[in-house]
């Protein structure tokens, strides 16, 4: 089958309010990989009342193209109305590639394209690259929780189609001197062909207080952390890895901690993807409760504490030197 | 109200275990569960039901033994049970999978609500349901908190990512359900024996002919698995080391981004 | 476990174990220092139906057997056995004036049970527990009403219980051919719920005093003819003692399961403790009297099943099953060392919560006693 008349790799800059969310950029950097590779452009989709900001961002990071719809009707999203003004630019233009983030909307949006252009979709993808003879997209996914990756491909139908997490790149360099072509459509969707109403918007709360079954990732604490206050150091790496601070028996019986932040056998089983052990060491009790956890990471000045026996990666150190430094070169990664 | 939960059987991720020789996944002795998001899915449902009546279909697809969680969503309160099952749609990706349990939806409704989780904890790509909202062109709500009837009107609330959305819409309509919609309840013990009891219906192939064959099972599946492999896991701890806390870090990111966990 | 399960009876215990390790056992440590069951834990229970598994269907029950109805009671006490006896309290009530009780009052009680309150049993008296002959409560009749007056202690569900079964003389000369048994309301006037008893163990049960003072109930209250009020206590207690003993097969579960879970985690000179021999000998005896014991309730459940009155066996199993129950979470209290002796491990709380079941429904003496009469009238 011949897709020649597919061009382009386009990626979907979602906003919330008008801001352009990071994830679209992030595809920037991965959208043009696969351009390259396909030798083709690169072109941002941008819907939205007030779009000004994700066109300048989209020429920002790298696109060669950009489409713009706007209108009121495009305030909130809604799958009809996204729906429609996407579907109607990709009836005109026929992409080789949409990339969306794996957003609660980006979801749905990718779902609703896929069915009705009847094509493949993949979720949250992990790396993309060009099968080179055949041109399709090599989609790279965890499954079972993490423990499985497929390649997938979609090999007889255009477009084709991938979700990324927000997160699982990095936003390209920036690409200060790209003027990319803008093209306004004018796509309109009636207002009775749009179903839902979004009648009112509650923010989210700052801080929501994550619980330790939930959290992916725990940084917890032990003896070693000496007081209530030197607490606020772990705090700081939960709060970049978007995870939740816990503790041994050690630092509630100290009275440094909240019997609910325990980690243990008398207090909560927890297998985060990543759990931190900083100046914990290892009491049967307290490895009991977070054995299961995907990896181990252990912080002890003393390299003979049995934590290190259940550690998948063990550092021997200073938890006050090492978990500040970790902060820091995660913040500059984040940034990067 | 007459409302239908989609529910997908699924390895419990957590107690999947890697053989550590020949680095494959380990299914066996797996336990299956009702995959947890759908859980909640059912829990909407029979919160409506309890609400303002009606009876509640729940459908899955996949082989003989996912019946197990069609008794386990009757022991729970719904009121019915299908399973969709057959060769013919074997190796479906979400693509074929949403189309026919679309065409299993209409057969058995029309429905006020079709309910389903956000996501599976197996394939996590939370497409499944949107999908089956677009084969129907139904009106679909994902990350839905909660909804009540107002006259012909529902009220959802949708959480994303900035906060929550209140929205009106009409039925019919499509949700999907999260953990923070709901804490499921537990069976009792009369609905308990009552499920295992009750016969379980099945829907093959030839319970739809009108299906579009170049849509199920592999064949109509536009995504195909290319290869899988499975990921790098340390099995004995790896002694991170450097000159100063700054390299000591940067050294465990990158062993952590290695092994995929970061 | 030894005994051969059917598929239900295998879903029935894990969807009981479910619930309890999940919204019961995260409190219990809080309840059992406080000594008080929040209200919200036994809705769990309600809301399960756990307080009418044996009720026949005509009475708004489930129907099980007393063989599965003592599987899902084992489960729930391994988590919590003062839990546990509160629906069982209130279940071997229901079941005996459904046994003992016109169709109508097996009705009333079961109406009254059914939405989710408690029953309680009144029998024991501060100088009548294992011999109920030596009762002073009375019951004298008074037109087409009794009137109730006595004081009843170590009631379970005291303060718990929308209704009960209480026992009084309504012939003092009479012994133990002079009681009989009524139902009463527990907001009838003239009662009053004494102070909560501060116990040793088992203390998510509610265990209090009851005072009859001038309590009017219905002629029609009254439970079989008159007089016949000590053979229900008695088949009542059968009931109950093949329960209590399937409570500490739970409990010796419980301390078995943490007790190798431990040596297996726990290391002293260099090697887990399960590695040292008499540490194994501990956890193998403690696996032999947990295995016997349970095959020893489920065959009396059997024949309770198949009609029998089981006072023999009744009275074997509990004797057997509370004596192996000391030994094995003494051991279990042994093997933690020191931890075991905290209460912020689990197992110190089994042996306080075991001892009881040496006590009461008839201390271990008194059914010796029993077992050795009915073996002499067997052999004349």
């Amino acid at each position: 089958m011949s897709f020649d008349m597919y061009k382009d790799v386009w990626v979907f800059i979602e906003c919330f309010q008008g801001q352009p969310k990071s994830v679209g950029f992030e595809l920037l950097g991965q959208g043009r990989k696969l351009a390259d590779g396909l030798k083709q452009q690169l072109c941002a989709v941008v819907i939205g009342k007030n779009v000004d900001e994700a066109v300048e961002g989209s020429a920002r990071y790298g696109a060669d193209k950009v489409y713009v719809v706007k209108g009121d009707e495009y305030e909130n999203y809604t799958a009809d109305a996204y729906g429609h003004a996407f579907l109607e630019l990709v009836k005109k233009y026929n992409p080789n590639t949409i990339l969306v983030g794996a957003t609660v909307n980006g979801r749905d949006l990718g779902s609703k394209l896929a069915v009705s252009l009847h094509t493949g979709l993949t979720a949250d993808c992990t790396a993309l690259s060009v099968e080179e003879e055949t041109g399709n997209v090599v989609w790279e996914r965890p499954a079972f929780g993490g423990n499985l990756y497929a390649q997938i491909l979609c090999g007889e139908t255009r477009p084709q189609m991938g979700t990324c997490r927000p997160g699982a790149f990095k936003k390209p360099d920036v690409t200060p001197d790209n003027k990319p072509v803008v093209i306004e459509e004018a796509i309109h969707t009636p207002k009775e062909e749009i179903r839902t109403k979004v009648i009112e918007f509650i923010k989210a709360a700052e801080d929501q207080g994550m619980s330790l079954a939930e959290a992916e990732v725990i940084v917890s604490g032990g003896r070693g952390m000496k007081n209530a206050e030197n607490f606020a150091v772990l705090q700081e790496l939960a709060d970049v890895l978007g995870g939740t601070v816990g503790c041994s028996r050690a630092a509630v019986d100290a009275g440094w901690m909240p019997q609910t932040k325990q980690v243990g056998q008398t207090g909560s089983t927890v297998s985060p993807k990543i759990y931190f052990a900083c100046g914990i060491s290892g009491a049967v009790q307290h490895v009991a409760g977070m054995s299961e956890s995907g990896a181990i990471v252990a912080i002890n000045k003393d390299e003979t504490a049995p934590i290190f026996e259940v550690a998948d990666y063990c550092i021997v150190g200073d938890l006050f030197e090492v978990v500040p430094a970790l902060v820091k070169e995660l913040k500059a990664k984040n940034q990067g | 109200m007459n409302i239908v939960v989609c529910i997908k059987q699924v390895p419990d991720t957590t107690e999947i275990k890697i053989d550590p020789v020949k680095n494959t996944l380990i299914r066996q002795g797996v336990p299956s569960i009702m995959n947890p998001f759908d859980k909640n899915a059912l829990e909407t449902a029979l919160q409506l039901k309890d609400a303002y009546g009606g009876k509640i279909v729940v459908i899955s697809m996949g082989p003989a033994q996912a019946k197990a969680v069609i008794r386990e969503a009757i022991s729970m309160g719904a009121d019915e049970g299908y399973l969709v099952t057959d060769r013919a749609f074997g190796g479906s990706d979400t693509y074929a999978t949403s189309y026919i349990l679309s065409q299993a939806i209409e057969k058995l409704g029309p429905f006020d609500v079709i309910l389903g989780g956000k996501q599976a904890i197996d394939g996590d790509t939370g497409q499944t349901a949107p999908s089956i909202a677009e084969h129907l062109g139904a009106t679909r709500l994902t990350y839905v908190l909660d909804l009540k009837a107002e006259g012909d009107k529902v009220i959802a609330r949708r959480q994303v990512e900035e906060g929550i959305e209140v929205i009106e819409t009409k039925f019919p309509v499509l949700c999907t359900a999260t953990k923070e919609s709901n804490k499921p309840r537990y069976a009792t013990v009369s609905r308990k024996l009552y499920s295992m009891r009750c016969e379980i219906p099945e829907l093959t192939f030839q319970d739809f002919p009108d299906i579009d064959t170049s849509k199920i099972g592999l064949k109509g599946s536009p995504t195909k698995v290319k290869a899988t492999f499975t990921p790098k896991r340390t099995v004995t701890g790896v002694k991170i080391e450097g000159h100063s806390p700054a390299q000591v870090a940067s050294s465990l990111i990158e062993h952590l981004t290695e092994a995929k966990v970061l | 476990m030894s005994l051969l399960y059917t598929d239900e009876q295998k879903e029935l215990i894990a969807m009981v174990r479910e619930m309890a390790e999940n919204e019961i056992k995260p409190y219990v440590q809080e309840a059992d220092e406080k000594g008080e069951c929040p209200r919200e834990l036994f809705d769990w229970g309600f809301k399960m139906g756990l307080h009418m598994l044996e009720i026949p269907e005509e009475f708004g029950g489930t129907g099980l057997s007393y063989e599965t109805t003592a599987m899902i009671f084992e489960e729930l006490a391994k988590v919590d056995a003062g839990y546990a006896i509160s629906f069982v309290t209130s279940f071997v009530a229901l079941r005996n004036v459904i046994l003992a009780g016109t169709l109508e009052q097996g009705k009333y009680f079961a109406d009254v049970v059914k939405p989710g309150k408690f029953a309680a049993f009144a029998l024991t008296e501060p100088n009548a527990g294992s011999d109920p002959g030596a009762m002073r409560a009375t019951a004298v009749k008074d037109g087409d009403e009794y009137i109730l007056n006595g004081n009843k202690t170590f009631i379970t569900n005291g303060a718990l219980a929308s209704v009960m079964v209480g026992f009084f003389k309504t012939s003092p000369e009479k012994g133990n051919k002079g009681i009989s048994a009524f139902i009463v309301d527990a907001d009838a006037p003239g009662i009053t719920i004494g102070k909560h008893e501060n116990k040793m163990g088992l203390r998510l049960s509610n265990t209090t005093d009851v005072t009859f003072e001038n309590v009017r109930v219905k002629e029609t209250a009254m439970l079989g003819p008159e007089g016949s009020g000590f053979k229900l206590a008695l088949n009542a207690l059968n009931l109950s003692r093949a329960f209590v003993a399937t409570m500490a097969v739970g409990i010796m579960q419980r301390a078995l399961d943490e007790s190798v879970k431990y040596a297996k985690e726990r290391k002293q000179f260099g090697q887990p403790l399960i590695q040292f021999q008499m540490v194994q000998q501990m956890l193998a005896d403690m696996a032999i009297k947990i295995e016997a014991s349970r095959c020893l309730v489920n065959n009396t459940m059997k024949m309770m099943d198949q009609g029998s009155l089981v006072q023999k066996e009744g009275s074997i199993t509990k004797t057997f099953v509370s004596d192996c129950a000391q030994e094995v979470t003494s051991n279990a209290v042994q093997i933690f060392g020191g931890y075991g002796y905290s209460k912020e491990y689990p197992v110190e709380k089994l042996m306080r919560d075991c001892k009881v079941f040496q006590i009461f429904e008839g201390a271990n003496q008194v059914q010796r006693l029993t077992i050795a009469n009915v073996l002499n009238k067997e052999y004349k």
